[in-house]
């Protein structure tokens, strides 16, 4: 049995999410909803879901046209991708070798890699660009790949310590009495630390899929360029095209919000035991 | 018949403990070269680059005549000061906005009025955090273009208003983040502390200021020191709106569309790394003493209240 009061503040509780749920949506359905109009419907019925007379897909139309979102996606795609992997691989590796092995100098790694979370990398990027140039990997997504793994790294070696030493023991024990490899021992455990894997990778991706500053930096050229590196220039350009603006803007939001959306419980896990620790 | 487990001898487990290194270096190995080299390294670099004069290939040792430059040049000080001072108030609206609302909204989350409608609240709150900077300056820029006319104030053309509306555009996209920081703390909170309380009849607001705040008082500082590193590391948004060189007048320009400016050039201005690497330098240390002191001084004072 609930009180009034009780009530009342469950009502107000409910009343402030949704305040704030409608303004943190509201911004993003606007774009999307208005780049589904024709110009005139977007400046005079802004909050007017579009109608047969008002409905109009040109916008997306010249951004296919003049924008390069295919290439975009792809390039994305790929730095996303193969930076989250080579993280993942290279973290595992290390997280299991830092709980695994108790050699003197071990924490002393596993804080160099910790403080790595905090540290702010972009601060680092004359001498990264000063490699990149000698090493030949200017204006390559490789260069994208390297700088974003060891961006990633800290936070997702902190956040695999944390799983690899809720692995039972024994476990481990009997692997290797079994006459298993190390590398073997470790598959074997690896399907116990999946959900710490999960939430490296949800974590990992965001940032990458969303910066701009390494890929202005070290991909700007037009075969190179991410998503967001993309809508930045496409933007630049039609500043006065409203349907091909707000069409740009959705298509380079849309696929993360879904993917968040899917993935949000291991995002969210990933992320506040991360900076937990 | 099961095989015989043959027994671990004491030879086999010197072994092991020798090959213990062997494994630990060949396992940690490939993730160290890649965080040294690309992350760690580069910071240490960018400060030995400022001790440089590079013409051409010739490198000369200069000692601190870059900084001296910075600080001294007319115009290069007067936008080390101005990038300074907005990056600044940058952080400012962040810490008195973002940090507080993120707080209000993981005490709402948490407040055990909630049932299934709570991963619904959580979702989408966090949404517009997932978002690339770029698309959320586009999206407000467009909302608030006085051309659309659902503000007739050109907010960003105003050099007193353009800075505190770019940073209030970045807060309603991280503000996700303390939220499920805070959040993730205050689940941590021991139920049988909030029990108690319950049965002495304390009510929602004093269990919150008196109980829960107090336990999570050092994910707050946390959070706020955080808050700081990553505004001092702030470019994307303004850059993605105004450039780099960020306008009316450099009312929104902060220390890293100056340093990104500075190394890498801009119309009317020519790019030289040296310089770069100094600017890069300085806001390092602007980062590394206030979380040093941080560390220093406050956060163990905070953690006194942990259970």
């Amino acid at each position: 049995m609930k009180t009034s009061s009780e009530r009342a503040g469950t009502l107000v509780v409910h009343g402030l999410l949704i305040v704030f749920a409608v303004l943190a949506i509201a911004p993003i359905l606007l774009i999307v909803v208005n780049s589904f109009k024709t110009t005139p419907a977007i400046f005079e019925h802004p909050f007017a879901l579009p109608t047969a007379d008002t409905f109009s897909a040109a916008g997306y139309e010249r951004v296919f046209q003049r924008g390069h979102f295919v290439a975009n996606y792809r390039n994305s795609l790929v730095v996303t991708v193969g930076s989250t992997v080579a993280t993942l691989v290279l973290a595992t590796l290390a997280a299991f070798a830092l709980t695994e092995y108790k050699v003197r100098f071990a924490p002393l790694v596993g804080g160099f890699f910790v403080a790595g979370i905090m540290l702010p990398i972009r601060l680092g990027t004359v001498p990264i660009l000063k490699t990149m140039i000698s090493w030949g990997l200017m204006d390559t997504l490789t260069a994208l790949v390297l700088v974003y793994t060891a961006m990633s790294l800290p936070l997702a070696v902190a956040l695999l310590m944390t799983y690899f030493r809720s692995v039972p023991h024994d476990l481990k024990e009997a692997a290797r009495i079994d006459g298993a490899g190390e590398l073997r021992t470790l598959s074997i455990v690896l399907p116990i630390v999946r959900p710490g894997l999960a939430a490296v990778a949800s974590v990992t991706m965001l940032p990458i899929w969303n910066d701009l500053w390494f890929p202005l930096i070290l991909a700007p050229s037009q075969e190179n360029q991410t998503v967001t590196l993309g809508v930045q220039q496409f933007v630049g350009q039609f500043l006065n095209d409203y349907p091909a603006l707000l069409g740009a803007l959705t298509l380079g939001a849309v696929p993360l919000v879904v993917l968040f959306v899917v993935f949000s419980r291991q995002f969210i896990q990933g992320l506040s035991q991360g900076i937990g620790k | 018949m099961r095989p015989v487990r043959i027994p671990v001898t004491t030879e086999r487990k010197r072994s092991v403990r020798r090959a213990k290194y062997g494994y630990f270096l060949a396992f940690t190995v490939p993730a160290l070269a890649v965080y040294v080299l690309f992350a760690a390294l580069p910071l240490l670099n960018s400060m030995y680059y400022s001790l440089f004069d590079t013409d051409g290939e010739v490198a000369r040792f200069v000692g601190l005549d870059n900084y001296h430059y910075l600080f001294t040049n007319p115009t290069t000080s007067e936008r080390f000061w101005n990038a300074l001072v907005n990056n600044l108030e940058f952080f400012a609206i962040h810490l008195l906005v973002e940090v507080p609302v993120g707080l209000l909204l993981a005490a709402l989350l948490t407040s055990g009025r909630l049932r299934r409608s709570t991963g619904l609240y959580r979702t989408l709150l966090f949404i517009p955090t997932t978002l690339s900077v770029v698309i959320v300056g586009f999206i407000w820029r467009l909302i608030i273009n006085p051309l659309w006319g659902l503000v007739d104030y050109p907010l960003l053309g105003n050099e007193n208003t353009a800075l505190p509306t770019i940073s209030l555009m970045s807060v309603w996209q991280y503000v996700g983040i303390p939220m499920i920081f805070l959040y993730a703390a205050l689940l941590a909170v021991p139920h049988d502390v909030l029990e108690a309380a319950r049965v002495e009849g304390a009510g929602g607001w004093t269990t919150f200021w008196r109980i829960k705040f107090p336990l999570i008082a050092p994910q707050f500082g946390l959070i706020a020191i955080l808050t700081y590193i990553w505004t001092f590391n702030g470019f994307d948004l303004v850059f993605a709106l105004n450039g780099s060189a960020p306008g009316p007048n450099y009312s929104t320009d902060i220390l890293g569309t100056l340093f990104y400016r500075t190394f890498f050039g801009s119309s009317g201005q020519l790019a030289d790394l040296d310089l770069g690497a100094t600017v890069a330098s300085v806001i390092f240390l602007i980062i590394l003493v206030i979380t040093g002191a941080y560390f220093g001084l406050l956060h163990r004072r905070l953690r006194s209240y942990e259970l």
